[in-house]
Formats: structure tokens, sequence, C-alpha cells
């Protein structure tokens, strides 16, 4: 499996953990960043998402997010994976998780990572409410 | 010279389809393109000017970047992954 992947199934949490520990035994903390779908967005409630994403530019940019991380944090590891086609509220988004010796480092590529994502990515969201659907616009 | 141009979230659905083929001179500009594009497509004309990003062959274009024969141009509205 890679380490990198958009696709439309769910993932397994404990097995995408697994596929980063399985880099090296010097891994000492891993952390994990789980984006899931919430019932409220700027005080509508939500029914479902759907996520779009460019094939081909998106998986690109979640590598360049990667190599990135690697080179600019002292981690050993990083995966992510994020999903697209319609999402029930509840169901899990994107994960990312990265690996390192010690957790300082491990928090930091994360929280580097998931911002990273959201600035570069071409991946965008659709909400459906009680009054239709709209296609986001931001990325807090 | 022929270009694709692929249309993403909102866009696609006030542009009708997810691609098109367009016919445009040579060295034309990604800002160039964009001017085209409002003409082309009148609908998405006040979103190309707000806040849309374009891409050649899924790389972040400039607005100097130079438009080939062949090229994929996508207009990309803000993202809302993760």
């Amino acid at each position: 499996m890679d380490l990198i992947r958009i696709q439309k199934q769910g993932f397994d949490i404990n097995k995408e953990i697994e596929l980063v520990k399985a880099a090296s035994k010097s891994i000492g903390g891993v952390v994990v960043f789980l984006g899931t779908a919430r019932d409220i967005s700027r005080g509508k409630e939500i029914i479902k998402l759907d996520f779009e994403h460019y094939p081909g530019m998106a998986e690109k940019k979640l590598k360049e997010i990667r190599d990135t991380a690697l080179k600019n944090f002292n981690i050993i590891e990083m995966g992510i994976v994020h999903r697209t086609g319609a999402i029930a509220i509840g169901e899990n988004i994107v994960l990312i998780a990265a690996a390192a010796q010690h957790r300082n480092d491990a928090f930091m590529a994360c929280e580097w990572a998931i911002t990273e994502l959201k600035r570069v990515t071409p991946i965008w969201k659709k909400e459906t409410t009680k009054k239709g659907e709209v296609w986001v616009e931001e990325h807090p | 010279m022929i270009i694709k141009v692929r249309f993403f979230s909102m866009l696609k659905g006030k542009v009708g389809k997810e691609e098109a083929s367009l016919s445009i001179p040579e060295n034309t500009s990604a800002y160039q393109l964009k001017n085209i594009l409002k003409n082309e497509f009148p609908a998405i004309a006040e979103f190309i000017d707000k806040n849309i990003m374009i891409s050649v062959n899924q790389e972040f274009a400039h607005k100097n970047t130079v438009i080939k024969d062949g090229d994929e141009v996508a207009l990309l509205p803000p993202f809302s992954g993760g």
C-alpha cells in the first residue's frame, strides 16, 4: 500500500499507522491528524460532504508535502491518505501520520503538513444542507 | 494552437462541463489566458477575476507562464480539502 493515497473507500487507522511504523525500528513516536466529517459548518447543519480532487495533481502535491516534510523536519516517515467522493457525517476524511524518533519533531511535521495540504492540494469540499448544496470556498 | 481547459468544483457546474478544447494564439501567457477564458466562458468571468488559480500541466502557473500547444490548463477555485 502506498504511503500517499487519494481514495474513495474508508481507511483503517491502525493500518495507516503500521504503514509508517514499518519504515524504521528507530521510530519512537507517531503523531496522527485525523480529519472527520462534522455535522455543523458556519452555523449550518450539514447532512453530508462530497470531495472532488484533481486526479494526478492532487496526488503530486501530497507527495511533495511528504518530501518537503522529510527534508525540513527531523522525521523518519510520513503517510497521507485523503478520501474523495461522498462522505457521511462522522466518517474519516483525511489522515496524516508523522513518525519520528522523538515526539516533538512528529508533532511539528504533522501540524505543518495538514496546514500545507489545505493550502496547496487541489481538493474541494461540497456541503449538503437542508437548503441544498454549496461548494466551500475557504480552508480554515 | 489547441489547449485543454479543465473545470473543477463550482466552476464545473457553472460552465456545464468538465473540460473544453480551446484555440488560443501562440505565446499566450497565463495572465492573457484569463482574459480569453473570461470571454469564452462568461458564466465564470467573475470567479476568474476574483480568486481562481491556474495550473498548467498540473503545476501552478505564474502570470508570465507561457501556454504551449497541447497543454492542459485547469482553473482552480480556492481549495477546501482536509
